[in-house]
């Protein structure tokens, strides 16, 4: 316990739970609403944009925040126009973000052979939740946070968008605004969360808690602050985990966690009568 | 000769690119590699499985680096990882209606990123030799050997002739399968035998291409076919055709500059895609012109 005490005493571990906590609990409720809508695929597009963004900025010289949160942002609106006009064809998303991440190869050649020290490229794509400074913590932890209130905000009618458009529709409810508005906070979850987890794995903290909440309950909310709790303690776990075993990168143990609750409610909900919106 | 760098001679730049060694392997395998993609690709458009694609040419990077770290060869992690992928996304219930159900997403989705969890950890235990993990991510077009060539022709004719064996019935179960099931089609059977080429085609791009970016060989040709015409024969043709061209012209401007060979072939593959959707508007346009002055009276 006191080994413990005495870690949670490092600025790196406390800047790590501070801003993980709230990136995860923004992740879970982003997550939640992605596969209730089966957009994760968007998600993982928004993953590898994220990637691209800010290596440009890095080759640019600029902050890496900028291309960051400008390009996922940028990326989100794009997809969501695209797929106002009723295709959201996953072809279009995919050569889309396949253009995208070579783009990222390119920025990523244009930043090492530029600069001596190449590490920042690897450490988008894996994430260094350790390496945050205080201004970086308190940064991610305050848009993840307002990520987290806007979603409860808008919780109720996206839900009824999501569930049945048509229905919503009809009801008066702004449907396709909230499609667009709900992407823009899926772009500003993905940038806060890669550099949490990285732009390769925080797909993982998307879909793996929510998926998890989703064959666990059929009650919407009870599944979306379940989602919220299972990455968090995922978050969690995996830090203390990398904690004490320095050796394995702090993404792993966090991903693994998350994979295994999902692998544990699959397991544990097999016999029972499948929810009605599986 | 001495390579002397590009210039607006075309035979001379084309005997330039071919006069080293490793170089004539490259075009092989970028060859090969862009039928098989081509191919496979152009189903899982039609099926609307790119997430599942996306997630097979990703899980051959933890496959390739869990294979280094065990010190086996490279080519058989990308291979066992890539069929066990696919064999876990056969095994998820997928609705007969087309639409994906939600599940199915997250499914993919936790398997993607846990993938690529495991290939951070593996690199990582390795001693974190970061030009080898560009390579696996990002691809690299030096060093392919004679014998990786054949292995390649071997799993894609394989691959191909599987693929010819089952590819009516397999059209029909992706254009209608609740039909198609009512008929007799095996549906989910032959669903099975496709992510398993699927994923083969995936692992044997990603040799060439990097794991980040097998995609760009699998879904952009596709796209931009199924774009210009509806005809099966027709688009699968096409497909290949724009694939096989795109390989060629990404080795061949990434031998001559400094940029890696995945910007390259992605930038190729969009832009063939783009052009391929502003033909098609421009066509809709002056059709529907015409439709427009037919209608008039004189």
């Amino acid at each position: 316990m006191s080994v413990l005490a005495s870690l949670i005493g490092q600025p790196f571990l406390r800047y790590a739970l501070a801003s993980g906590t709230v990136i995860a609990a923004a992740s879970g409720l982003v997550g939640y609403f992605l596969v209730l809508r089966a957009q994760v695929f968007s998600a993982d597009a928004l993953s590898h944009v994220a990637f691209t963004g800010a290596l440009a900025a890095l080759a640019a010289g600029a902050d890496l925040l900028l291309g960051l949160y400008g390009g996922c942002i940028l990326v989100a609106l794009a997809m969501a126009a695209l797929g106002e006009r009723g295709r959201a064809d996953d072809a279009v998303i995919g050569s889309v973000f396949a253009w995208v991440l070579g783009l990222g190869a390119l920025f990523l050649t244009i930043y090492t052979t530029s600069t001596t020290v190449g590490t920042s490229g690897v450490s988008v794509l894996f994430g260094t939740i350790f390496g945050l400074s205080a201004g970086q913590a308190l940064a991610g932890a305050a848009i993840a946070a307002g990520v987290c209130l806007a979603l409860v905000a808008i919780g109720r009618p996206l839900l009824f968008a999501s569930l049945d458009a048509g229905v919503a529709r009809a009801r008066g409810v702004p449907v396709g605004a909230l499609g667009f508005f709900f992407l823009a906070l899926v772009g500003v979850t993905a940038a806060a969360a890669t550099q949490a987890v990285g732009a390769l794995l925080l797909l993982g903290l998307l879909a793996a808690p929510a998926g998890a909440a989703q064959r666990i309950t059929a009650r919407p909310f009870a599944a979306l602050w379940l989602s919220a709790g299972i990455a968090v303690g995922s978050l969690w776990a995996g830090l203390l985990i990398a904690v004490t075993a320095p050796q394995v990168p702090a993404s792993f143990p966090i991903i693994a966690i998350a994979t295994g609750v999902y692998l544990a409610a699959v397991a544990l909900t097999r016999g029972r009568v499948r929810p009605a919106r599986d | 000769m001495t390579p002397t760098g590009i210039s607006w001679n075309v035979v001379a730049d084309v005997r330039q690119l071919l006069m080293f060694p490793f170089m004539v392997n490259a075009f092989r395998a970028g060859t090969i590699v862009a039928v098989i993609a081509g191919a496979l690709g152009w189903f899982m458009v039609l099926r609307r499985q790119s997430f599942a694609g996306h997630s097979l040419a990703i899980v051959s990077f933890p496959g390739a680096a869990g294979a280094i770290l065990l010190g086996i060869s490279a080519m058989l992690g990308y291979f066992a990882a890539a069929i066990a992928a696919a064999l876990v996304i056969a095994a998820i219930p997928r609705s007969l209606g087309g639409q994906p159900r939600s599940s199915e997403s997250a499914i993919i989705g936790t398997l993607q990123a846990f993938a690529l969890a495991c290939g951070a950890l593996f690199v990582s235990l390795y001693g974190g030799f970061l030009t080898s993990l560009t390579g696996l991510l990002f691809g690299s077009f030096l060093g392919i050997s004679g014998s990786q060539v054949l292995v390649l022709l071997i799993v894609a004719a394989a691959a191909l002739a599987i693929l010819a064996l089952i590819g009516r019935p397999l059209l029909f179960a992706s254009i209608d399968p609740a039909v198609a099931a009512a008929r007799g089609v095996r549906v989910r059977l032959l669903s099975t035998i496709y992510l398993v080429l699927l994923g083969c085609a995936a692992a044997a791009t990603s040799q060439i291409t990097g794991a980040l970016l097998v995609f760009a060989l699998l879904v952009m040709p596709a796209a931009t076919a199924q774009r210009l015409t509806a005809r099966p024969a027709a688009s699968l043709a096409l497909t290949i055709a724009f694939g096989v061209v795109t390989a060629w012209l990404g080795l061949a401007a990434a031998y001559f500059s400094i940029y890696p060979v995945g910007f390259y072939v992605t930038t190729f593959g969009f832009a063939g895609y783009v052009l391929a959707v502003a033909w098609t508007a421009a066509r809709m346009r002056v059709r529907s012109r015409y439709a427009a002055a037919a209608e008039q009276p004189a």
